[in-house]
């Protein structure tokens, strides 16, 4: 495993293992928050953040804990790196903190992080492992934002509306308005869009891969 | 056995050193982040106030212009030992809306922070949520952000609709609840008429407090700042 190359690593994040679209992990806030960009990279960061984080401290600790207390010593790590993202987003993003609310602290129920920590942080170096929850977070993030992006236009007609959310006041003037005031379908920013864009990206690594 | 006695101990010691150091980054943490955190709250509860009484209706400094809620009356409003803040809005010296804190306390998901503006003659100048766990997609609609639905209190007061009315349309009265959810809307409504009702018997002491009190300015208030 330690011959693990980091183009195979960034490989299998971003597209090949693509954690939402191929593993089908962290559906959930996937369905839920991806009703605008914003929203979407909100979250994707926080999760990437915390799946960097955790990753980079399983390999730290690798060789020093036991088969039989890793589970328990994995999940304070990643528990704490999710408070700590969350406490962080209060402090500078408060008001999209608002917005996402539950799935920030839900990070933490993400499978896709204890996933990594057991199936490559375990078993690997600091720096492959620190690459590799950046790989797989951002992966998780861009199909976050994909949709997001993908609903905000056919939902709201906008695109990179409230950025100011999270880039502060110089975002304020980002919001492009592609079919004009007053649109609106609303079946796009409701579940059911996230069903059906999700739905239609399920598994798209495999589908264009030739046969 | 004296191996898996060994090993049990050396394992907890070693969970145990790691709950130290978590613990640790996350006082850290919790200490480096706590005064933005107030502060970003703290700006958040002033746009909420402002929203409901904007800048043209008052001369004073809405913000800094309170009065304590009284100790016995903070049940009825849902507010802890720690009690709160009434804001009062004036022209001049004369006070013409307060705004009270008050906490909904039985949402689907545990306390419901509001904020209920009131005019002096008794109606709703507004009503804000500041914050609250209600399910998202469906409870939390009682957030401006969300939906308009709490503007629906604008206008009310405790004779409009009458009492009897003071309820959810599912419960026979006279607001709106969401599909889906009944308990955020129900703990909502029955929080303001609450609070409508505290104004009713407060009302008197109140609004003699307000006119003893010199009105806080922007000027005033910047002085102190200064000083």
């Amino acid at each position: 495993m330690a011959s693990t190359s980091s183009r195979e690593v960034a490989h299998n994040g971003l597209w090949k293992n693509n954690p939402a679209l191929v593993q089908l992990l962290g559906l959930c806030p996937l369905l839920a928050v991806t009703g605008s960009v914003v929203n979407a990279l909100g979250l994707g960061l926080a999760t990437m953040l915390v799946l960097a984080g955790s990753n980079t401290v399983v390999s730290m600790i690798r060789n020093h804990v036991s088969e039989a207390v890793k589970i328990p010593a994995f999940v304070m790590i990643i528990a704490t790196f999710t408070t700590c993202t969350e406490l962080l987003m209060q402090a500078f993003t408060y008001e999209l903190y608002t917005i996402l609310g539950i799935f920030i602290p839900l990070i933490v129920t993400n499978c896709m992080i204890l996933g990594r920590a057991e199936a490559f942080a375990c078993k690997n170096p600091v720096a492959i492992s620190l690459f590799d929850g950046l790989m797989m977070g951002g992966g998780f993030g861009l199909v976050l934002l994909s949709i997001g992006a993908i609903r905000e236009i056919l939902g709201s007609g906008t695109l990179f509306a409230d950025m100011h959310l999270l880039f502060g006041p110089i975002a304020e003037n980002w919001t492009l308005h592609l079919f004009g005031e007053g649109y609106g379908f609303l079946i796009a920013v409701l579940p059911p869009g996230a069903f059906l864009v999700a739905g239609a990206d399920l598994d798209s690594p495999a589908r264009a891969a030739p046969r | 056995m004296a191996t898996l006695g060994k090993s049990i101990s050396f394992n907890s010691v070693v969970l145990g050193i790691f709950a130290l150091i978590t613990a640790s980054l996350l006082a850290g943490t919790y200490l480096g982040t706590k005064d933005r955190i107030a502060d970003a709250k703290r700006e958040v509860a002033k746009r909420a106030l402002l929203e409901i009484i904007p800048l043209e209706q008052h001369s004073n400094d809405l913000l800094m212009d309170t009065l304590p809620v009284p100790a016995n009356f903070l049940h009825t409003l849902g507010l802890d030992d720690e009690g709160g803040d009434i804001n009062i809005a004036r022209e001049g010296d004369e006070p013409i809306a307060v705004i009270v804190p008050a906490v909904a306390p039985d949402g689907y998901n545990g306390d419901i922070q509001l904020i209920v503006g009131i005019n002096i003659d008794g109606t709703l100048a507004g009503v804000r949520t500041i914050s609250h766990h209600e399910t998202p997609g469906l409870g939390d609609k009682i957030d401006l952000k969300k939906s308009d639905w709490i503007l629906g209190f604008n206008g009310k007061s405790l004779t409009n609709p009458p009492p009897s009315q003071w309820k959810v349309k599912k419960d026979k009265g006279d607001f709106d609840q969401f599909t889906g959810a009944t308990i955020t809307p129900r703990a909502v409504v029955k929080q303001v008429y609450k609070t409508l009702k505290y104004y009713n018997e407060d009302q008197e002491r109140l609004l003699k407090a307000a006119r003893k009190k010199p009105a806080v300015t922007h000027q005033t208030s910047e002085e102190a700042n200064n000083g």
